[in-house]
């Protein structure tokens, strides 16, 4: 059924005394959506830094397949190749906008960035293109000039998604992309990822606390405590039938997921 | 002729971490064959596993021993083996599963809901809502409701938009927990003329039908399930 | 004894061009590096000189460093030869360094400047040293300098497109008249000093060294003569120099830059070059 787009195997990093990854194994397929979920502390976003490369881990190997399948050891890229890599083939969804958007410039500019990076240098091209993608993530096109901050959580949410997908990207890590947000926003953002995730047959890795979230949107899910994948498969599985203390607790903590 | 569905030697049990770590086996040395053409009505006493097994067949609940055969492109699968993604294949492609809840999904619509699958597999998306907008018709779903989330859709209604979610991409292998469970009797005559259609093009049903009078109608035979004796 | 050292001779007091020969000999090595890699900021150990930042401390360090007995020197301010800034200047390395002096263009090896390319086009062999606020072009784009220098080392300029993306979207155009960043040799985006767009494309492929010097921010950097030097821009946006559409009220020249002046209390305005000099030769003067 194909090569994994990207595969991880034994990854071990501490901080100090803790064991953020304790021989983390995970691995993603093209068109696969993932969730990492835990409690804080459980090391799934410093997992997630590390299969984006942007946290080197003391020991294990990430690899990432590219389009025309040839391997590459995330690690052992350049800067430059790893740059390449985060605004061509990959994408970043912070939980905080702030991360993930430039404040002081346009909608416009924050999505378009991309494509000028790329090396698009037709501004009726980039417009054109951004505002297209304001209207899939169900920004108001018009609004294309406006800054950041003009817009409400959620919408600065889609617009660093926007940002993120306008290059067409194979894998996008999120990191608690709904978190921080009213309840009714982040079923609409959930809806609204769900479909551009499948429509565009993105890979996905995204980490939450969110239980329903998980439910919603992964095909798969892995349970990460103290660093290590404690239970990991099919998503309906996971929730439904779920084999490890840890796992059972964290499902039964969620009121009607 | 081979088998759609082959459960061999199931085991399943739940060990209730929260609780204590109390332990209890639901299926032990589950055997089923489901022929293609054929409908197996599940039957036993309330508790003793019926929900268990069809949650095992669709893969929602993982098995602890025994396989669990399935015809799949061209070939056998064994689903109690299977890794995520080749339950979700077979999920695509060959096993369908009508429960008797709809997990609604915010903000897509009824007609969307049954078109999902279809588009799955593949189906251009204007065939596969019109292919969609006919089932839901067929289930008297009225049209003004076809393009609305079922969030706010009555029981059996939900229903209707399930049947139709489950039966419209022609699975080989249908799973049915209590399809007409809320349906008024014409509806239920719809779904027993479905499962008729669905027998007759070759698929295998298995279903857990509370309603005698449809599992009479529908059904080439009965499965019992007894429950476990508790070893002492 | 004449005590009283007379006014126009050298200063014996001080080094040849006032800059000791170790310091001038480090200040060219940072010249050659930067000619070497076209358009990259290179670090010098920039001295204390006797005007304040600002005025051109780093143009001055670095024509200190290349300047010869046999060299003849212009000093410009905005375009004009006739300013404080650029008299004082010329009048220090005439003292300190004894060197010939002039205002016409084509006569001069060395031309200092502030702010303006002279008109009449450049020769081999000629000099150009720019006086730089700012080095970085990144500046105003990313607050940190660690940063800036990542985005140079990996080429990565999106963010400079992007902020000619949000003056077109804003105003119709790109906003910079003047200091627009440029691509030099391909390779580096780089800051032409606050010169008007009107001056970028003489940048261009030119006969004639192009030294720039920060002397606040302690950076040096080059165009070597023929190298390419082009403006940021998009396609569909394609950078225009600009100039006020007016003639010389001096000289009637309708293709120099032009100064805007406020001619009577009424808010009359009047044109003029910003070239004196160019003024002057077009004049006949």
């Amino acid at each position: 059924m194909g090569a994994p787009l990207l595969e991880a195997a034994n990854l071990q990093l501490r901080f100090g005394a803790v064991r953020a990854l304790d021989g983390v194994d995970v691995e993603i397929f093209p068109g696969e959506v993932v969730a990492i979920v835990g409690e804080s502390g459980s090391g799934k976003s410093t997992l997630l830094r590390v299969l984006a490369g942007a946290m080197e881990p003391d020991a294990g190997r990430v690899l990432y397949r590219d389009a025309a399948g040839e391997a590459h050891d995330v690690q052992a890229l350049s800067e430059a190749g790893r740059r390449r890599l985060m605004r061509s083939d990959w994408g970043f969804v912070h939980q905080n906008a702030r991360d993930g958007l430039r404040m002081g410039i346009s909608a416009g500019g924050n999505i378009g960035e991309r494509l000028m990076a790329a090396g698009d240098r037709n501004y009726a091209h980039i417009r054109a293109e951004a505002a297209d993608w304001m209207g899939r993530v169900e920004m108001n096109p018009e609004r294309i000039d406006e800054p950041p901050k003009n817009f409400s959580g959620g919408m600065q949410q889609r617009l660093q998604i926007a940002r993120c997908l306008v290059t067409n990207p194979r894998l996008v890590f999120m990191d608690e992309p709904t978190g921080g947000l009213d309840v009714s926003v982040q079923a609409r953002l959930l809806d609204l990822i769900r479909g551009l995730v499948a429509q565009l047959g993105l890979a996905v890795f995204f980490v939450t606390h969110d239980i329903g979230a998980a439910r919603l949107l992964a095909h798969r899910i892995v349970v990460m405590r103290h660093g290590r994948i404690v239970e990991e498969g099919l998503a309906d599985r996971v929730l439904d039938d779920p084999r490890h203390a840890y796992t059972q607790l964290l499902v039964s903590s969620v009121l009607a997921a | 002729m081979n088998a759609a569905l082959e459960v061999q030697a199931l085991n399943k049990g739940f060990t209730l971490h929260l609780q204590g770590g109390i332990g209890f086996q639901v299926l032990r040395g589950e055997a089923l064959t489901v022929m293609p053409g054929e409908c197996v009505a599940l039957t036993g006493p309330s508790g003793a596993g019926k929900s268990t097994l069809m949650r095992c067949l669709q893969g929602n609940y993982g098995a602890d021993a025994g396989r669990i055969m399935v015809a799949h492109r061209g070939g056998l699968a064994d689903l109690a083996a299977a890794d995520a993604r080749l339950v979700r294949e077979i999920r695509r492609e060959t096993l369908g599963y009508v429960s008797q809840f709809l997990r609604v999904i915010p903000r897509v619509s009824a007609r969307d809901v049954v078109a999902e699958p279809l588009i799955d597999r593949g189906m251009d998306p204007e065939a596969a809502r019109e292919h969609a907008t006919t089932l839901l018709t067929r289930l008297n779903l009225p049209p003004r409701l076809h393009g609305l989330p079922p969030a706010t859709f009555s029981g059996g209604e939900q229903q209707r938009v399930n049947l139709a979610r489950g039966f419209a991409p022609d699975y080989p292998i249908l799973l049915l927990d209590e399809p007409t469970a809320s349906l008024d009797a014409g509806n239920r005559e719809v779904v027993i003329g479905l499962i008729h259609e669905a027998k007759a093009r070759g698929a295998a049903l298995v279903g857990i039908f509370h309603d005698i009078e449809v599992r009479d109608r529908v059904a080439d035979r009965l499965h019992e399930i007894l429950p476990v004796e508790d070893a002492a | 004894m004449n005590a009283i050292t007379p006014r126009n001779a050298p200063e014996n007091a001080y080094n040849f061009a006032y800059l000791d020969e170790a310091t001038k000999r480090m200040i060219r090595r940072a010249i050659l590096k930067a000619i070497a890699i076209p358009g990259h900021q290179i670090p010098f150990g920039a001295r204390e000189m006797p005007l304040p930042y600002g005025w051109g401390t780093g143009g001055i360090q670095v024509t200190a460093a290349i300047l010869g007995p046999r060299d003849v020197l212009k000093v410009i301010d905005q375009g004009a030869d006739d300013t404080t800034n650029a008299v004082s200047i010329r009048r220090f390395f005439a003292r300190v360094a004894n060197v010939q002096t002039t205002t016409r263009t084509g006569e001069a090896t060395i031309i200092q400047t502030r702010h303006r390319i002279p008109e009449r086009p450049l020769t081999e062999g000629q000099v150009m040293v720019f006086q730089v606020p700012m080095p970085e072009p990144l500046f105003r784009l990313e607050p940190r300098l660690a940063e800036t220098r990542r985005l140079h080392a990996l080429g990565d300029y999106s963010l400079a497109q992007v902020k000619l993306y949000e003056d077109i979207a804003k105003q119709g155009e790109s906003g910079s008249s003047y200091n627009h960043p440029v691509m030099v040799g391909g390779r580096y985006l780089m800051s032409p000093s606050p010169i008007p767009g009107f001056d970028n494309p003489k940048l261009h492929n030119s006969p004639a060294l192009m030294l720039f010097g920060a002397g606040r921010e302690k950076k040096i950097y080059a165009v070597p003569p023929y190298t390419t030097v082009e403006s940021l821009d998009f396609e569909d946006h394609p950078f225009r120099p600009v100039r006020a559409p007016q003639r010389c009220s001096a000289c009637g020249s309708a293709t120099s830059y032009l100064d805007e002046i406020i001619a009577d209390d009424k808010g009359g305005r009047i044109f003029v070059c910003s070239d004196t000099d160019h003024c002057a030769e077009t004049q006949g003067l």
